[in-house]
């Protein structure tokens, strides 16, 4: 536990030099979405499920941010400290041990992710989108899909020796998942032969589950369906991304 | 502090250490001298347990490295190579960053930092990010770094290659104080002058194995003489003066731009040369040194 957090508090340290740089992807950004989008295209449209497109789409912005950010922060920081900066050769040498190196940045990632679920939540708040004390779960269901897709991602920056893979990661599989996995239009309106491309994303289930508490309605699947799916990734990635970091730092 | 027999690191098919035996004492500075892929760093890793022996015994600290290793990594200082400092962090934050995993309590982790920075003369950079740091600069507190948690065992992996001459011998002058505080020191080099500085012994590696071991003052005597005069004969090629020279000294060595002549007294043999009736176009009468054990063990110089 002490590798844990020491290995935490060296992503929180680096974070308190850095954070100016994230403030607008993390926190502007997501707003800048919800006025032109919700506000903007919503406009012009009477509604999804009954409710405003900008109600709608605020919990969609909330969980699409943490999951970007969560790949984001998993691609070149992990890979970075492999190949450049080699921090994870410097944990090496000490008593950390190589799980304590992956919780504790799963641990940062779910600090992060909160952070700007909170002050999203905040923001949208103030333009009446939020209709349900449910939206109090909502930071942690962004810290459930932030650590699902973060470990899956920290594993394959631990297998990679170049970055050009990042943008295929990008181009492949997180771009599309933000398009098509309920953030923007209901799945429902995906041809029947991709919408379980739509169920596999991990982004979807939480973006149902934040939609759900948001709103104050049920989600499409039992609530424990969309949690243990989430979880299934978080569990199996955290496997891979140890098999990944023990195979880059032994011999 | 270090007990090895036979020890031995395969990667597939290439052997970096070919069953060496080893033994280091409280206190003492121990040297691992050769070239580039004598087996040092290999060597090294498996001292500090993030490499596993493919065969052999190994204890450090009288521990198991496979077994115990965080606990042996614990009480290890660790220098490597190759710089892994945070770029981004301060100097300071560098260290307290790092004391947090030797699970060493935040208010001691700062007093040990501010201590640490005295002792390698960067108190003033305290403040300032890693990046701008000059290579020297980043050197020593990769050492202040791998003493942050007192331990009992500091490994230095080439600690001043890419160095200037300053900062080298500033360097050093730090190590000597580590030494003389009762430190065990094991360094690595390919710099002769750096292992007769600071090593009270050392073993001499070549492709995996230890071809000799002893006090730099030791290898010298059993290897090599007193001295070694330089010749240099123009544009002529030195191995044609081997035949015309033999025996003058213990032995001749040509190297392709000179003629190493070992001999006791170097200025009887540099007389013998006159008087035989060549006249270099230089000649340097100089103290053996380490360089030239390596050259009479391997017939090669250490430069590659």
């Amino acid at each position: 536990m002490d590798g844990t957090l020491a290995v935490f508090n060296r992503a929180i340290v680096s974070y308190r030099r850095l954070w100016q740089a994230s403030v607008f992807s993390s926190f502007i950004l997501p707003v800048l979405f919800v006025l032109s989008i919700g506000i903007g295209v919503g406009g012009h449209i009477s509604g999804v499920d009954g409710v405003s497109y900008l109600d709608w789409i605020v919990p969609g912005v909330l969980a699409s941010t943490a999951f970007q950010m969560a790949v984001g922060e998993s691609t070149f920081p992990v890979l970075g400290d492999f190949k450049w900066v080699r921090g994870y050769h410097a944990m090496r040498a000490t008593p950390v041990r190589i799980a304590d190196m992956i919780s504790g940045y799963q641990l940062y990632i779910m600090f992060r992710v909160v952070i700007a679920s909170v002050v999203f939540l905040g923001v949208s708040a103030l333009f009446g989108a939020i209709h349900s004390p449910w939206v109090v779960f909502t930071p942690f269901v962004c810290a459930l899909l932030g650590v699902a897709v973060s470990a899956p991602t920290s594993a394959f920056a631990a297998t990679i020796e170049n970055d050009s893979y990042f943008a295929l990661l990008f181009r492949f599989l997180v771009i599309p998942s933000t398009l098509f996995a309920g953030v923007f239009f209901p799945v429902s309106q995906l041809p029947a032969l991709l919408r379980p491309l739509a169920y596999a994303s991990p982004l979807w289930h939480a973006v149902e589950l934040c939609r759900a508490a948001t709103l104050g309605v049920a989600p499409p699947w039992p609530v424990a369906a969309h949690l243990a799916y989430l979880l299934a990734w978080a569990g199996l990635g955290y496997l891979l991304a140890l098999r990944a970091f023990r195979r880059r730092l032994s011999d | 502090m270090i007990h090895a027999r036979g020890l031995v690191k395969r990667f597939g098919d290439f052997t970096a250490v070919d069953g060496i035996d080893l033994e280091v004492a409280p206190g003492e500075a121990f040297g691992f001298l050769g070239p580039n892929g004598a087996g040092k760093s290999s060597t090294m890793r498996m001292i500090g347990c993030v490499s596993t022996p493919t065969a052999g015994e190994l204890r450090i600290l009288g521990m198991d490295p496979v077994r115990e290793g965080p606990a042996i990594r614990g009480r290890l200082g660790v220098c490597p190579q190759t710089d892994n400092l945070d770029p981004d962090l301060t100097v300071f934050e560098n260290l307290t960053t790092y004391a947090r995993y030797f699970g060493i309590p935040r208010a001691e982790g700062r007093r040990r930092a501010a201590e640490l920075l005295e002792f390698v003369q960067l108190t003033e950079k305290s403040g300032s990010t890693v990046d701008p740091l000059s290579g020297g600069m980043k050197r020593r507190l990769s050492i202040a770094r791998a003493m942050i948690n007192e331990p009992d065992l500091v490994l230095l992996d080439e600690p001043t290659t890419g160095l200037d001459p300053q900062a080298r011998h500033l360097l050093w002058e730090r190590l000597f104080r580590l030494k003389q505080r009762g430190v065990t020191l094991v360094l690595t080099t390919h710099y002769m002058d750096e292992a007769e500085q600071l090593c009270d012994r050392l073993v001499v590696m070549d492709a995996g194995k230890i071809v000799a071991e002893g006090s730099p003052r030791h290898l010298i005597e059993t290897y090599s003489t007193r001295e070694v005069v330089e010749l240099r004969f123009g544009d002529d090629a030195p191995a044609t003066y081997v035949e015309k020279l033999a025996g003058i000294g213990e032995r001749l060595d040509p190297l392709p731009d000179r003629l190493l002549l070992y001999s006791d007294d170097g200025d009887a043999a540099v007389n013998e040369v006159h008087r035989r009736g060549f006249t270099p176009s230089s000649v340097l009468v100089r103290r053996s040194t380490l360089e030239d054990v390596f050259l009479i063990l391997t017939g090669r110089t250490l430069v590659d």
